[in-house]
């Protein structure tokens, strides 16, 4: 049983780990190591093609989960006033967004859009007064869409868990002490909140700084980092790749261990008194 | 026009339905100026309904409640002159105690100076003897001092009404009853009238100034802690307000009931319709004699005996009538004063202090 075990956890992290050491990896042969060295870590940031793709996938990242922030907490805000077979329904449909599969949303989202593009685009190209019309099509916006909508649904779940245990009778008390609902929303709800606003936020970043497959679906002619990872896969694994694989993981588990952290400090500070 | 306002609450007629469910039916209530009001009801009867349609956060479905005169259907409850303690305080645990206390001052239209709010944040945390507590945060304190913030919170504002709901649920026996004393104290020097919610019944007659007796969204009775309990307007608040024995007779012509051992009872109740009526009769108004005696009816043996100290409650089981609940005061500290479960005894009881109702 114990060796079983170990050969799981080996299969899932060894690689892993290789990676990470052939990164430091001195000579230019991925299977076999020759000395250490992080000059693969100065080639890669000095490849201006992996930098243009850095910067497209933290734009992309950083907008997608501001927006998957707000909209996540507002949705988390107005599902707790449903009534319970209404909200059963909505949860159940943020569950299945987040288990539907990548490839299903890319394709889904790729149709979509391809499909409300051609509808609008002679629109506007009719009623345009000059003489290029500007057209919609795949890039940013799509794949900050698309990256937006999936990790919303994340962002919901972890503010409505939260919600759920603040209790309604703050929100009453606030109102009682002559507070309007902005000022409670403000002074009251949204601190309590908050940090399970960042802990969606940063999920949220990271799900789309990592995401491969919808970007790939929607990216149309932008790379993001992922994408740019993928294609120079296909020149061969280089310890180059190893060292973007090395900082983004190092970068995702650092996100994800301030959101775990964030989720951890409210849920053990909560329950007062009792 | 109507002239100044000599109740603070009043109901007209409501009415409150959740979908197929009223919750609160018909219900007419004043409660005067400066008043200690008790809603006292079982869980499920409406009560806090009506408490939540004074605060603001129901609105009746039907009818209109009246906040100092002028009617308060559709004001939000941030526009309501009350305040509320609710029944698990409620208070923000991010914030310290003085912030807890100052939020309602500081919502305030124009702004109050700050010196202001803290001179009367100071003053209430004196009222209910939190001084020296105001940087404290709220989960460093105990229940009892949480209810205590709770209570500062809504009394700094001012309100011309205080609700409690259930205020004193949460706290142990003995520091119940002391916040009891300091609520009712409290009340009598601010002169504010307070609304208290509860289902225990001894707070209630405790405490208030009125009882309002509740149950399935009605008012059973409206009166005075010992009028309530001295005439129960009927069989439900006989039972739910005290302690009662009930035993099933007949009201015969002539004005006299039939219980069902044969006894005969005198009853002067012209109002009532002979036939079948229920006879409610509290357990400290049936005394407890050793042996038979002559002139009494009813007697029976002792069941059970349960010593409470300065009294004994027994359980005698009568003879053709069923269990009967007595309560006898102890007049010495002597074996002499208690019965003996197993012993033989004698009731009787002063036939004006049962109360008749209609089966």
């Amino acid at each position: 049983m114990r060796a079983l075990i170990t050969a799981v956890y080996l299969f899932l992290y060894a690689p892993i780990a290789l990676v990470v050491l052939f990164s430091f990896n001195a000579g230019r042969n991925a299977s076999e190591f020759t000395g250490f060295s992080v000059e693969w870590y100065g080639k890669a940031l000095a490849n201006p093609f992996l930098i243009t793709a850095l910067q497209n996938s933290l734009i992309i990242a950083l907008v997608s989960a501001t927006l998957a922030a707000v909209f996540g907490t507002m949705a988390a805000l107005g599902l707790e006033r449903l009534g319970s077979r209404a909200r059963a329904v909505f949860d159940g449909l943020l569950a299945a967004a987040i288990v539907v599969p990548g490839v299903v949303i890319g394709i889904a989202t790729l149709v979509a859009l391809v499909a409300v593009f051609g509808a609008i685009n002679p629109a506007i190209a009719a009623i345009w007064p000059g003489e290029r019309p500007p057209q919609l099509g795949l890039g940013y916006g799509s794949i900050i869409a698309a990256h937006g909508l999936f990790t919303m649904a994340l962002v919901t779940m972890i503010v409505k868990a939260r919600i759920a245990t603040l209790g309604r009778d703050i929100v009453e008390a606030s109102a009682d002490l002559y507070a309007t609902p902005l000022t409670t929303f403000r002074d009251i709800v949204l601190p309590q909140i908050l940090p399970s606003v960042l802990a969606g936020f940063l999920l949220a970043f990271t799900f789309s700084f990592d995401d491969f497959i919808v970007a790939f679906f929607v990216a149309g002619s932008k790379t993001t980092l992922p994408i740019y990872v993928f294609a120079s896969i296909r020149r061969g694994v280089t310890p180059e790749v190893n060292a973007i694989a090395t900082m983004v993981l190092v970068a995702s588990l650092l996100l994800i261990l301030i959101a775990r952290l964030l989720m951890r400090e409210k849920t053990r500070k909560s329950p007062a008194g009792e | 026009m109507t002239s100044a306002p000599t109740n603070d609450i009043e109901f007209r007629s409501v009415t409150k339905r959740y979908g197929a469910v009223t919750a609160v039916s018909d219900i007419n209530l004043s409660v005067p100026k400066g008043a200690f009001v008790a809603l006292l009801g079982p869980s499920g009867c409406g009560k806090t309904t009506c408490l939540r349609m004074i605060g603001g956060f129901e609105q009746p479905s039907e009818g209109e409640v009246l906040i100092a005169g002028k009617v308060a259907n559709g004001v939000p409850a941030y526009r309501r002159p009350v305040n509320m303690v609710f029944q698990h305080y409620a208070l923000f645990p991010h914030f310290d105690v003085e912030r807890n206390v100052a939020y309602g001052l500081r919502q305030l239209r124009p702004r109050l100076p700050a010196a202001e709010i803290a001179r009367r944040v100071g003053e209430a945390l004196e009222m209910v003897r939190l001084t020296g507590f105001a940087r404290r945060r709220i989960h460093e304190m105990s229940g009892g001092q949480q209810q205590r913030v709770a209570l500062a919170r809504a009394l700094v504002n001012k309100p011309s009404v205080l609700l409690l709901d259930e205020p004193l649920a949460a706290l142990d026996k003995k520091l119940r009853t002391a916040m009891q004393i300091e609520l009712q104290t409290l009340q009598r020097d601010l002169g504010i009238t307070f609304v208290l919610v509860t289902h225990d019944q001894e707070e209630a007659l405790s405490m208030s100034d009125l009882v309002c007796v509740m149950s399935a969204g009605r008012i059973r009775q409206l009166a005075t802690p010992q009028e309530v309990y001295d005439r129960p307007a009927d069989l439900f608040v006989a039972d739910f307000v005290g302690k009662t024995n009930r035993f099933a007779g007949t009201l015969e012509t002539g004005g006299t009931v039939r219980l069902g051992n044969g006894a005969a009872l005198p009853a002067a109740r012209a109002d009532l319709a002979p036939g079948a009526v229920t006879v409610a009769l509290r357990p400290e108004a049936i005394r407890l004699s050793r042996g038979t005696a002559g002139a009494t009816t009813l007697e029976g043996t002792v069941t059970h005996r349960i010593f409470l100290g300065s009294a004994a409650e027994y359980s005698v089981a009568v003879d053709g009538l069923g269990d009967l609940l007595v309560t006898a005061e102890r007049h010495s500290q002597s074996q002499n004063d208690l019965v003996a479960p197993g012993e033989r005894v004698a009731i009787s009881f002063d036939p004006g202090q049962t109360h008749i109702f209609p089966a």
